[in-house]
């Protein structure tokens, strides 16, 4: 569910500079600049409030009306009593809890390896042959999963075999879903964050570096005690970035469920339940309560992410 | 650099070979896992569904089989394939264009011009840019169908054109990449903000311009969500008929009562050139992105 877009932000981040805009004291230039400003940001401006804030606006109207009347938080109180609810919410954090570890596990450690290898060819070989799977993502990639996953014309069926599989639905059970959804995941998005962290690493000051061998430190010990704790900032980003996109599950158990035939839910995650509600149900209010909850999530994570982690300054 | 390493290669205790060698398995072991399938879906359009089953892996079919697959993919319901690629054309592009031409604008008016309201803006964009996007695919949706907008490439080309990202990376390039002071010397010639602009400034801009429009356009090319809440029937995109055309393969959809049945190497086939646009796009792009990608951390 990574998507290259919240991937890469980090790439150009850190240049943020906190020099304020060119000020010049004619009045008259500042007018005629403020003026132009305007007319530029116009169109943005438009977009942000037509699919920004006019859309957050309207799901909240619709979260706490029912039919036009006021509800308060009838509406929240009847989906959390939704029987597919709380089952929803277990699935999706299962998958998270297992997405975020396999990222900062190995990603991390990708990263410290390949950023250790001497050999140019090599090191920039290993980046590149993490990054390409980025290239499919979305439905594409779930589709090449279910072949890869299906252990009649899988290139690894030797290995399904081996571990009990003889059939697609046996592979993709409810109990393996969180573990097959984050091979995916971690298939496609991964390597944009290698990329990122192994940037991360080539920022630190090279003497520290050279202090830390001459001290008799390592290469372990260097990446535990110096390489780890100037990540901090990158591997708390790409967490927080990656525990925003998880919570929204949607095409990976929605491609599944179709090609198992329902033996992968529709209702697995709550995208897909808030999906349920808007289209099997025409409940617009319960789909909206259950969007703003997970909208409110992502807004949370964001905000406490620029106000605290001050990885971007704005100036 | 090199003489300390050649010293230190000389020196080479055991505990370093075994170190050495787990370090190579493990990236020839990850490097195995990322490629393995692309290579598989390469290779799988040149088989037909007995040799796919039967048929080593990694086998290679036959150029004929290609062809045959082709046909059979092109032809499916009188080859609404290609109808598909033609609406995730026109949405990709129509948004890019829209997005790039709104984008540039506005990043460079946050980075270099003083207005009011601009930090207000420049911090709801870097909030809204965090959300992942797929949070305000319901509430657009929800808002469209009151609007009574649904179904039309309207609905998806405005909702992909809005791209915050895009404006916060032609922020901090204009605020690192241009000199203010370049600025001024042109305004104090007497030149007007727009020729600033026009002329100062995008000469410069192609870089950020291109990092924009390929990010836009892998995120566009890539959705699922989006199009398939706004557009159906013959208005989908690739991405969205793809996941339909399971309904009929008969290995995943035995009772499937279509008359036209879709073989797996013609899905392995679809699933390929669903994503061969974006493919070659990061084949030819990979060192201009890698170094984009990465100019922050090893310029900050």
């Amino acid at each position: 569910m990574s998507e290259t877009r919240s991937i890469t932000t980090a790439g150009a981040a850190p240049r943020a500079l906190r020099r304020p805009p060119a000020r010049l004291h004619h009045s008259k230039t500042t007018k005629r600049q403020a003026r132009f400003g305007y007319v530029f940001v116009s169109g943005y401006t438009l977009l942000l409030i037509a699919f920004g804030l006019l859309p957050t606006l309207y799901a909240l109207f619709l979260a706490f009306t029912r039919n036009g009347a006021f509800v308060g938080v009838d509406n929240f109180v009847r989906v959390f009593n939704d029987y597919r609810f709380p089952p929803a919410v277990l699935h999706v954090a299962l998958y998270v809890i297992y997405w975020l570890i396999s990222l900062l596990v190995f990603v991390v450690l990708l990263a410290l390896v390949v950023h250790a290898i001497r050999v140019r060819w090599a090191s920039s070989v290993s980046r590149f042959v993490f990054y390409i799977p980025g290239a499919i993502a979305g439905a594409s990639s779930v589709m090449l999963w279910l072949f890869v996953l299906d252990p009649t014309v899988s290139p690894v069926s030797a290995l399904l075999n081996a571990m009990g599989y003889e059939s697609l639905v046996q592979v993709v059970s409810l109990d393996n879903l969180p573990i097959v959804f984050t091979i995916i995941a971690f298939w496609t998005g991964a390597g944009g964050w290698i990329v990122i962290q192994y940037g991360a690493l080539n920022n630190i000051d090279p003497e520290i570096m050279e202090a830390a061998r001459i001290d008799g430190a390592g290469a372990v010990k260097t990446a535990w005690h110096i390489q780890l704790p100037m990540m901090t900032k990158w591997i708390s980003y790409m967490g927080i970035m990656s525990l925003a996109a998880g919570t929204q599950l949607f095409v990976e158990p929605r491609v599944l469920s179709q090609a198992t035939r329902g033996v992968v839910p529709d209702d697995y995650s709550l995208n897909q339940l808030a999906y349920l509600y808007a289209f099997r149900q025409g409940d617009f209010s319960g789909s909206a309560a259950i969007s703003i909850v997970l909208l409110a999530v992502a807004l949370v994570l964001s905000a406490v992410f620029i106000f605290r982690g001050r990885l971007f300054e704005s100036d | 650099m090199t003489d300390r390493s050649q010293t230190r290669r000389r020196s080479t205790t055991p505990r370093q070979w075994v170190s050495k060698i787990l370090i190579t398995a493990l990236l020839v072991g990850f490097a195995v896992f990322f490629v393995l399938p692309i290579v598989w879906l390469l290779i799988a359009p040149s088989k037909d569904g007995r040799q796919l089953l039967l048929d080593s892996p990694f086998s290679f079919g036959s150029f004929e089989q290609i062809g045959a697959n082709w046909n059979a993919l092109f032809s499916f319901q009188d080859g609404v394939f290609t109808t598909w690629l033609g609406n995730s054309t026109l949405y990709s592009f129509g948004a890019l264009a829209l997005t790039l031409l709104v984008s540039i604008p506005a990043g460079y008016a946050l980075a270099l011009v003083e207005f009011r309201g601009r930090k207000l803006l420049l911090m709801t964009t870097l909030i809204v840019m965090l959300i992942p996007n797929t949070a305000l695919v319901l509430p657009i949706f929800l808002e469209l169908s009151a609007l009574r907008l649904i179904g039309t490439p309207l609905s998806v080309i405005l909702p992909f054109s809005f791209f915050p990202f895009g404006v916060y990376l032609t922020y901090i390039y204009f605020s690192t990449a241009v000199s203010r002071d370049l600025l001024n010397a042109a305004r104090m010639d007497g030149a007007g903000e727009l020729r600033v602009f026009a002329q100062v400034a995008m000469p410069l801009a192609t870089p950020v311009i291109a990092l924009v429009g390929f990010f836009n356009f892998v995120g566009n090319w890539n959705n699922y969500f989006l199009p398939f809440l706004m557009v159906g029937g013959q208005k989908v995109p690739v991405q969205v008929g793809l996941a339909n055309m399971l309904a009929n393969v008969p290995q995943f959809n035995p009772t499937t009562a279509t008359s036209t049945v879709i073989e797996l190497p013609t899905l392995a086939l679809a699933t390929l050139l669903s994503v061969a646009p974006v493919l070659i796009i990061f084949l030819f792009s990979q060192r201009f992105l890698v170094e984009g990608m990465t100019a922050g951390g090893t310029k900050g």
